[in-house]
């Protein structure tokens, strides 16, 4: 019997999202199918995973990652640009872990200074991170959003505690503003609201649902994120069609899974490959489920998502 | 297509005898149109009526199982596109391939890879399940060495055969009778010879066909020879083909009541690149394959791909728990110390991790919760004082300690002050907030 494909089309779409600019600027969703579903519709960019850079020595990061950015990892330009240029990183996100009161509290003013000259450094877009502290991220993100007008960066994280200062600083500088939220589609939904009707641009928000790495409650990540989608191209719901993003490998560099030696855990197998697999493989769950863009550290786990990206499009 | 209740009612003897276990024979009929009811419960059911009810009620994946004994697996049965909406049923299987060039060291090397493989997380038994052997000489004998050693190395584990060359096939699925095994390389050319084969020897039947036109002709025609277990290749070779082929057929037969491709589908994630492998089964796994095929396991691939499928097929209304008592992490004596926490699997796992990090012997007392974790269980009103008391009271671990101290999650500082009120003569001691504080925090304890 002949088969006739079902194909679905959608009413809605996701907002296409330009970050950065100049000849490096990326551009990410814009698809109305679900991900990776280029058989019934448009899908015209793929998923850009940006590298993890932070203002502090990676210290807490585990051996086999740390060591590949050590000798540049002590300072967050040179690291920027050792992503940039041996890895051909496609963004850099500039994690300010250093402002957090319990890890340095480098001030604002401090953190302004280390975003400039990254931004002097690389031209590739820039995603800028506070420490997930949310009083002082207030402070910090509003200064560097001043030092970086221009550059269309994406600002984050703007949560339900201190979204109407966070967005008003993307706001006023022309950046992109990530909205973060608990797990949860309804309020990440209700954080997307209350973000526009501060005036917010509704196409300049990139959605993060919160991530979780594999084994440790990927399975809610990954629903939420169906579920935002289904949301945005089924029931049209313009609230919920800005692009996803899966700050993937702050949540994955942290399990016991990608430490544990081989010699204490003999079941598990090599600890380097197994640290690659574990981030990738939250990655490309993420990617499936509609994250168009990725946080990463490890660039040989980065290499195997793009792979995979691909074959996929 | 599925029928109404009062279509089934139609069928059935309606004699109101209840033997069933329902007051009336329209009662049992809703029921069973509502899949509540299995109709093996009324024993007066016509062998007329139990053949056109069993083919309406059958689920629209066919169930299959391969392999038979305690490793036996099955798939299929799946009901939804979204674990959203209601848990995946079946697992996919993952399988390791074996060609019958790699030479008997390789060969073994493998099996034993399979047989190694099982490892336990959050409580579940987690293995590859299956080994696939690849004709790739194409030579009869060659095969059928092959499947002797498997047979006799791994006689329980579910195996696949590919193949498509008949002579090949039935000198090995010989070695394999009373076993289940999935017979892979009916096609066009073949399928009357290789049907003929797997309705002889028991088999399921893996058809491949180039597309998904191809794949439902070729489907009816096998079940037209009388093959009911059926395993699809529409012949997806990219990621890019996987998603569209496997999303085609789920959506088709789920949402179309498309009849031709209502079984489980195969897919190849065997590539070059061993982490890209592990990423192409991962997406077998999260889109709507029922059998993976591998090249290979190592441990840490294992790892990986048993946690994104255990990820997968949870259950999305009800969290993996664990059994709610007192664990004893590391031998505890008397005066070893005593922590509480809920029974969500993740803070177990990660709790009782980290107890064992601190090589410190440990009483951990786990508290149904229903499965949710620390904060959470609080917010719900299922981790409180009175609960938390009452079931420390209960689990009789007051007999088994020298000091009545407890410790609890810092995360619910909060409830010291009322415990210490409920739980008469104790002392409570609010622990850390992370449980990676907790090696530390125990061995200072003890210091
Ligand atoms: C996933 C999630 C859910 C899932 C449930 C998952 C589950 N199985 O529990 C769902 C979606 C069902 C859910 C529902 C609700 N949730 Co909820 N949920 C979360 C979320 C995002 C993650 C929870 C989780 O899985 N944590 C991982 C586990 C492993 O953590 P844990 O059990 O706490 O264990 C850690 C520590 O406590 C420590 N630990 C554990 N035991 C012990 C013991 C000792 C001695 C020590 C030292 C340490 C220790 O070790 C672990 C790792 O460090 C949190 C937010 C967050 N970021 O934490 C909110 C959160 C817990 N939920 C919250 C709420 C309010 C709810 C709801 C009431 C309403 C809602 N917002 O949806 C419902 C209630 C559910 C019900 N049945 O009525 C709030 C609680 C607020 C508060 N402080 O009271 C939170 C914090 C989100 C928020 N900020 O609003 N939730
Ligand atoms: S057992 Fe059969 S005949 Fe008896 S009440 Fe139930 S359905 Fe009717």
């Amino acid at each position: 019997m002949a088969f006739t494909p079902p194909k679905e089309t959608n009413t809605g779409k996701v907002y296409s999202v330009t970050m950065g600019t100049g000849d490096k600027a990326v551009t990410i969703g814009g698809e109305n199918v679900l991900p990776f579903h280029g058989f019934e519709g448009v899908v015209p960019n793929k998923p850009v995973i940006a590298f993890d850079v932070m203002d502090i020595a990676p210290v807490d990061w585990p051996d086999t990652v740390r060591e590949i950015y050590a000798g540049v990892s002590d300072d967050p330009v040179t690291w920027a640009k050792f992503c940039v240029e041996k890895f051909n990183a496609k963004a850099i996100c500039l994690r300010l872990a250093g402002t957090h009161p319990d890890n340095g509290n480098r001030s604002a003013a401090e953190a302004a200074e280390t975003v400039k000259k990254v931004l002097d450094a690389v031209s590739v877009p820039l995603i800028i991170l506070g420490s997930n502290h949310v009083e002082k991220d207030t402070e910090v993100l509003v200064k560097t959003a001043e030092v970086a007008k221009g550059r269309n960066c994406v600002i984050g994280k703007a949560q339900e505690a201190n979204y109407k200062t966070v967005a008003a600083a993307a706001m006023a500088h022309d950046h992109l503003l990530i909205a973060m939220s608990e797990l949860d589609i309804n309020l990440s939904k209700q954080l997307n609201i209350m973000i526009t009707q501060l005036g917010f641009n509704k196409e300049k928000i990139i959605i993060d649902p919160m991530c979780s790495a594999l084994g440790y409650g990927l399975e809610y990540t990954y629903t939420v994120m169906e579920r935002i989608r289904l949301a945005a191209l089924t029931q049209n719901d313009v609230t919920m069609q800005q692009p996803i993003v899966g700050d993937v490998g702050m949540y994955v560099w942290k399990i016991k899974e990608v430490s544990a030696s081989e010699d204490t855990l003999p079941m598990w197998g090599a600890l380097k490959e197994r640290g690659i697999g574990w981030e990738a493989q939250t990655a490309t769950a993420l990617l499936m489920s509609g994250a168009e863009l990725l946080i990463m550290r490890h660039p040989e786990a980065v290499a195997a998502v793009e792979a995979f990206i691909n074959e996929m499009m | 297509m599925a029928l109404t209740g009062v279509e089934i009612f139609k069928m059935l003897p309606k004699t109101n005898c209840k033997k069933c276990g329902f007051p009336t024979c329209l009662a049992f009929a809703m029921q069973l149109a509502q899949r509540k009811a299995s109709l093996d419960a009324c024993p007066d059911v016509s062998e007329d009526a139990k053949q056109k009810l069993g083919e309406a009620s059958a689920p629209p994946i066919r169930p299959i199982t391969i392999g038979a004994g305690a490793r036996a697996v099955k798939v299929g049965e799946e009901t939804v596109l979204f674990r959203h909406e209601k848990k995946f049923v079946n697992p996919s299987i993952l399988a390791i391939t074996i060609k019958d060039t790699d030479g008997d060291d390789a060969a073994a090397a493998k099996i034993s890879e399979c047989l190694t493989s099982e490892i336990d997380r959050v409580g579940q038994k987690l293995k590859i399940d299956a080994l696939c052997l690849v004709n790739e000489s194409n030579d009869a004998g060659k095969f059928d060495a092959l499947a002797k050693a498997v047979a006799s190395k791994a006689p329980d584990v579910a195996v696949i055969l590919s193949t498509e060359n008949v002579d090949a096939a039935k000198a090995a699925i010989a070695n394999f009778a009373g076993k289940k095994p999935l017979l892979y390389g009916a096609t066009e050319a073949n399928a009357e010879e290789m049907a003929k084969l797997a309705k002889a020897s028991g088999a399921s039947l893996g058809i491949k066909a180039d597309g998904l036109d191809a794949l439902s002709t070729l489907s009816d025609k096998v079940k037209g020879l009388g093959v009911e277990d059926i395993v699809l290749d529409s012949g997806a070779k990219t990621a890019k083909e996987m998603v569209e082929h496997n999303t085609y057929i789920r959506r088709a037969v789920l949402k179309k009541g498309n009849k031709s491709l209502g079984y489980p589908v195969i897919n190849i994630a065997v590539r070059e690149d061993n982490m890209l492998e592990t990423l192409i089964a991962g997406l077998s796994i999260a889109k709507y394959a029922a059998v993976v095929v591998l090249s290979s396991a190592e441990k840490w691939k294992n790892l990986v791909m048993f946690t994104l499928r255990q990820n997968i097929y949870t259950d999305p209304q009800v969290p993996m728990q664990v059994e709610q008592k007192v664990y004893e992490i590391g031998s505890p004596k008397a005066e070893s110390p005593l922590i509480v926490t809920t029974n969500f699997s993740l803070t177990y796992f990660i709790v009782a991790g980290e107890i064992e990090n601190s090589k410190v012997p440990t009483w951990l007392a786990i508290m149904d919760c229903e499965g949710l974790s620390v904060l959470t269980a609080w917010a719900a009103g299922k981790f409180t004082a009175s609960k938390i008391a009452a079931f420390i009271k209960d689990s009789g671990v007051e007999g088994k300690i020298a000091n009545k101290e407890l410790i609890i999650p810092g995360y619910v500082a909060i409830l010291s002050g009322a415990l210490e009120e409920k739980l008469e003569g104790w002392k409570i001691t609010v622990g850390p907030r992370e449980a990676n504080a907790l090696p530390s925090y125990l061995k200072s304890r003890t210091a």
